[in-house]
């Protein structure tokens, strides 16, 4: 077991840094406040291949394993939980479903234009009454006639990156069979969807609490003809790729809570060092010290486990627990520590100027998307209890 | 073409300088950097070469420590092809004039049609070791870029150079040495995978027996300079209020002031 990040790591992480400094930190607060995607951020990511990093380089990707992706994400969202759920979304949740399940064409197609950062991906599985339970899933998709399409129809809500991406991996039933105890069951396909198809359009753009600057649109498919060739992996087989996909995804979510509770703390601590009550800096109190203490080493462990989710992908083992453990303990830390960073900063920790009320709003949502904590607690005793 | 770039890695001085008693510079105590001015060289050579990849090599090279490696592995990530290191026991504590000499030691032994250094580097401030390696190579040298471009066919580089109040656009034939502004460019940044693959790399080592140098230029031996002290930039006093009665009357006193620091 080595703790030691490589050179190569360390590097990539000290590149991360840099530009998450220059260009998303000093936007950060207006993202924020104007609520606006923040396309020059991820052109320049773009540019510079941050859309593809653990994308094979045969496949116009950076070539770099899993930890050096979460690295990415985890140094984005230490200055802004938006920019940092762009590169998520758009990596884990479209970028991978296609390298792990596509054919070759569908990659030369899709996934070589969205590592190269020419394109942007999104995820589409939830909808108004399917969010953990996905059986409720309404959407629909028919083979027509002639076989040559497939035609969808149904809504899907809360997509991330909605609106700006330009390919949609979309989740929809294709087939009703009768399970064992003779129930009807939904069966489910993935496909890839690009924007700008006949049929697909976007309804409302949620206003949220917090990562503000992220696209969040319902997707609308009303007889939206895509080609058959577009069903991404087998029919029938979308739930587990569904699954397969948020497991990786939910590594990425850590990712970003572990680095939303990194950036307050490091923002509190400058913070406590400067601000003086009773004649002392408040870093000068024990309770502050205390705070700090517990806060840096809940950091620690939240790293750990995180890495560790992200090692074990690289490793090619099943890492759904993994996965599951990173999120829950990163989300809550993530929530934990930003609470207590706008508390240490007492009434300043309530302006927005300080951000860290923007953090605490940011890492609420890493409790809920991608699997709520309830449902990460439901897979690890899942797995306990087999 | 073959474009050289010299670069050296300094202390970040972000985090403040930090010195040992004895008044140098406590380099393990911070973080090392590339020097800005030589990113930008570097940055200078890779546009040359994104212009015609296939006919375009970018060889960069740093004399020091072997932790300056860190530097070159930057450099590759950020594109480069090839990477030199100079570093030997006996080429350590030298000034302007030893770095000089032992970097074009080096150079004599290799191809180049142009040459980049930064300006200067900002632990030193010298402003030397760019022109006097051009002296030792006997080629034009070209200071203070703040623009550039070559051609390729005539075998010329032009250049516009930075100058007090103006500046000037002189144009040199290839072999010819430029030193490079920071306000030259915005460098880019290195790619993830670039990383990855800089360490893959093999980087050249040479010591003293690869270069085409006298012993007495080199190392501290070599190096004619003495440092009597060194320190952190001293703080500004409050300096002088005054209050004219009138604009005239503030006009004299400004004017009064410079003329007396002899600045006009």
């Amino acid at each position: 077991m080595d703790f030691q990040l490589s050179k190569e790591h360390e590097m990539a992480r000290s590149l991360f840094q840099e530009f998450a400094e220059k260009e998303v930190k000093p936007r950060a607060i207006e993202v924020d406040e104007t609520e606006e995607f923040p396309l020059d951020t991820v052109k320049k990511m773009q540019k510079f291949g941050f859309m593809g990093i653990p994308v094979p380089k045969e496949y116009g990707g950076q070539g770099c394993d899993p930890l050096t992706y979460i690295m990415c994400v985890e140094e984005l969202a230490k200055c802004c939980g938006t920019t940092a759920v762009i590169v998520s979304g758009h990596t884990s949740l479209c970028c991978d479903p296609i390298m792990t399940y596509g054919t070759e064409e569908q990659k030369q197609k899709y996934l070589v234009p969205l590592a190269k950062g020419e394109l942007l991906g999104a995820f589409a599985l939830t909808e108004p009454g399917a969010g953990t339970d996905a059986q409720g899933v309404q959407t629909k998709a028919e083979l027509s006639e002639d076989g040559t399409e497939w035609i969808l129809n149904g809504s899907k809500c809360f997509i991330t990156n909605g609106k700006y991406a330009d390919i949609y991996i979309v989740i929809a039933y294709t087939d009703i069979v009768l399970d064992k105890k003779g129930r009807k069951t939904k069966r489910f396909s993935a496909f890839i969807v690009e924007k700008d198809t006949p049929g697909f359009t976007f309804g409302t753009k949620e206003k949220k609490m917090g990562i503000r600057g992220s696209a969040t649109y319902e997707l609308i498919f009303q007889d939206c003809h895509i080609p058959k060739d577009n069903l991404l992996g087998a029919r029938g087989k979308g739930f587990p790729i569904a699954m397969h996909t948020l497991d990786g995804g939910r590594i990425g979510i850590a990712a970003q809570a572990l680095g939303i509770a990194e950036g307050a703390l490091d923002r509190t601590i400058e913070y406590v060092k400067e601000r003086k009550q009773f004649g002392r800096s408040l870093s000068a109190f024990q309770n502050t010290q205390f705070q700090l203490a517990d806060m840096a080493a809940r950091i620690e462990a939240a790293k750990f486990l995180v890495y560790a989710a992200a090692d074990a992908k690289k490793n090619g083992s099943v890492y759904t627990v993994e996965a599951a453990k990173a999120k829950l303990f990163a989300a809550e830390t993530a929530m934990d520590v930003t609470t207590k960073c706008v508390q240490l900063f007492g009434g300043y920790g309530y302006i927005r100027e300080y951000e860290v009320e923007r953090m605490m709003r940011d890492a609420k949502i890493t409790e809920i998307y991608e699997g709520t904590s309830e449902v990460q607690r439901m897979v690890i005793s899942g797995a306990l209890l087999k | 073409m073959k474009i050289v770039v010299c670069v050296k890695q300094v202390p970040d001085t972000k985090g403040g300088v930090k010195f040992k008693p004895d008044g140098t510079l406590d380099r393990a105590a911070m973080l090392a950097i590339m020097n800005p001015d030589d990113k930008a060289g570097l940055e200078a050579a890779l546009r040359i070469k994104d212009e015609d990849p296939d006919n375009t090599e970018v060889t960069v090279v740093t004399m020091g420590l072997p932790k300056a490696d860190a530097v070159l592995r930057e450099a590759l990530a950020m594109g480069a092809d090839k990477g030199l290191l100079i570093t030997d026991r006996v080429l350590g504590g030298a000034d302007t004039w030893a770095t000089s000499s032992t970097i074009a030691g080096a150079l004599k032994n290799m191809e180049y049609d142009l040459i980049i250094t930064g300006r200067q580097a900002i632990d030193g401030d010298t402003a030397q070791v760019g022109p006097q390696i051009s002296e030792h190579l006997g080629i034009p040298v070209i200071s203070y870029a703040e623009e550039l471009s070559v051609d390729r066919e005539a075998k010329t580089v032009t250049v516009k150079r930075q100058f007090d109040d103006r500046y000037h656009i002189l144009k040199a034939k290839l072999p010819c040495l430029v030193t490079a502004l920071s306000e030259l460019n915005d460098p880019r940044y290195m790619t993830p995978g670039g990383i990855f693959d800089a360490f893959q790399k093999e980087v050249t080592v040479w010591g003293r027996d690869k270069l085409d140098v006298a012993d007495e230029n080199i190392g501290l031996k070599g190096s004619p300079t003495v440092i009597a002290k060194a320190s952190d930039k001293v703080a500004k006093g409050k300096g002088e209020v005054v209050t004219p009665e009138t604009p005239q009357e503030a006009v004299d006193y400004i004017a009064g002031k410079l003329k007396e620091k002899h600045v006009i």
